[in-house]
């Protein structure tokens, strides 16, 4: 290589303070320097984010000038701005019909649970080659909106906040590997915790061996002191899969989470806890709840017979 | 470099880093998509060469890090796009800028960032990371990053060179 002595002082000097600030933010918890800059770039770099997501929405760019020397230009361009107007309502209204209904759903969660939440739009996601899961919703600490609360859609559980600027926040969803949160089967009230690994469906561990678990059953949040990161009773999705486990101290499960992932659009974050914990209020009342336990779930299982 | 070549390579890599969390990330491609940033710095620095590339790669990887819905330790896309835009660089002194050449810089370099990005992470023990995901990772992002590379790499290889034709803009 023909470097010159000034590139490989440059290169050195930047690969030593990159990984200056990668040691200092790794080892550096809640409001280190790094964590203050982050707080500081994402004040900045929120709002042109927003104005991104603003801009490139579809719709928008739709209308466009029209230039004329007719003498009935100015009738022209009145009608095609009508046309285009109308053309729009009519491009826009299964969108607003269907943001109506997300918020509808967002709605019916909050007043069961007695939660109070802000509504919020994804503007931004994490690419997939950082690995993590990750998204920015377009409020912030102005909203109400602070580190460690709940966010949820009309589905069930998404994630929590890790980090607020005062327009945008960011999310860590429920699949990423760094995702935890204290969970229990509604109905029978087993604990355990559920994982995000990166991919669905999520990894659910219970505490009690002998706990009796099928596919089908509906898991939701415990609830956290104070109710951060986590309120009680959030629907996080259905077992898919109970795997087995002989000899095991705890039994494993595989989850599918209520919430889309992939595709979130609104998101209802939790700004104030319920006071009294929602139990299995959000819990959708099924058709048919399957009162004897089928056989071929059970069978890897202890009898489901109280325990002396 | 000029002011005018600054300016040039921040608001390019300001919009590659904006469009791709607020449109790419969005699609839904299967696997990992492109990354619009890797595929402007290697653009820029295969044009300005080595100590503008990695100065170019590191102030890029930093607005990667600082991006809001960026997660992990800041830094590690600064790390990982410095090096990049330093062996972009070396493309300028060793060939007379083939297309091939190019497209075979954005196949190497693009697997050599998810391997460096994802060293970084084991080092640093980030829990994210795994075998069988990075390779994965690996392969998808160069495959789509091969197949935008044609239709963004010549606009900015273009644009970095008016910065240096003409003196006017400086």
């Amino acid at each position: 290589m023909r470097d010159t002595r000034r590139t490989r002082i440059v290169l050195a000097v930047l690969l030593l303070t990159a990984f200056t600030f990668i040691t200092l933010d790794a080892r550096g918890g809640e409001g280190s320097i790094l964590d203050r800059l982050r707080e500081t770039a994402s004040s900045v770099l929120g709002p042109i984010e927003r104005a991104a997501a603003a801009v490139v929405n579809p719709v928008s760019d739709f209308i466009d000038g029209v230039t004329s020397i007719n003498a009935n230009a100015g009738r022209i361009d009145e009608l095609e701005a009508e046309n285009d107007e109308l053309r729009r309502q009519l491009l826009t209204a299964p969108l607003d019909q269907s943001r109506v209904d997300e918020l509808d759903s967002l709605l019916r969660v909050a007043s069961l649970g007695a939660y109070k939440i802000v509504p919020a739009q994804v503007i931004a996601v994490a690419a997939e080659n950082g690995y993590a899961r990750t998204v920015t919703v377009d409020a912030g600490t102005r909203d109400g909106i602070h580190r460690d609360q709940t966010v949820l859609n009309g589905d069930g559980l998404v994630g929590r906040v890790i980090a607020a600027g005062p327009g945008t926040a960011t999310i860590l969803l429920l699949t990423d590997p760094e995702f935890g949160v204290g969970s229990r089967l509604a109905g029978t009230g087993e604990t355990g915790f559920l994982q995000g690994n990166g991919r669905e469906p999520l990894a659910l561990e219970l505490y009690n061996p002998q706990a009796v678990v099928e596919a089908g059953n509906v898991v939701v949040t415990v609830g956290s002191p104070n109710g951060r990161p986590f309120v009680p009773g959030v629907p996080i999705g259905k077992v898919t899969d109970v795997l087995a486990t002989p000899g095991g101290l705890s039994r494993l499960a595989e989850v599918e989470p209520f919430a889309g992932l992939t595709s979130l659009d609104l998101v209802g974050i939790v700004i104030e806890p319920p006071r009294r914990n929602p139990r299995d209020a959000l819990v959708a009342p099924t058709p048919a709840p399957s009162v004897s336990p089928s056989p071929s779930t059970t069978s890897s299982s202890p009898s489901p017979s109280p325990s002396p | 470099m000029t002011f005018s070549r600054v300016l040039l390579s921040a608001m390019l890599v300001m919009s590659a880093a904006v469009l791709q969390v607020t449109v790419v990330n969005r699609l839904p491609l299967p696997g990992a998509g492109p990354d619009l940033v890797l595929l402007v710095v290697i653009g820029l620095a295969v044009v300005v060469g080595p100590t503008a590339g990695a100065s170019i790669g590191f102030g890029a990887g930093l607005l990667v890090d600082f991006m809001p819905p960026a997660a992990t330790e800041v830094g590690r896309w600064a790390l990982v796009f410095c090096v990049i835009g330093y062996l972009a660089g070396q493309i300028q002194v060793d060939a007379r800028r083939s297309a091939l050449m190019v497209l075979g810089a954005v196949a190497g370099l693009g697997a050599l960032a998810a391997l460096l990005f994802a060293g970084l992470g084991l080092l640093f023990g980030d829990p994210r990371i795994s075998g069988d995901l990075v390779v994965s990772t690996m392969v998808s992002s160069v495959l789509y990053d091969l197949l935008l590379a044609p239709f963004v790499i010549p606009g900015v290889m273009a644009l970095a060179r008016r910065t240096a034709l003409n003196p006017s803009l400086a």
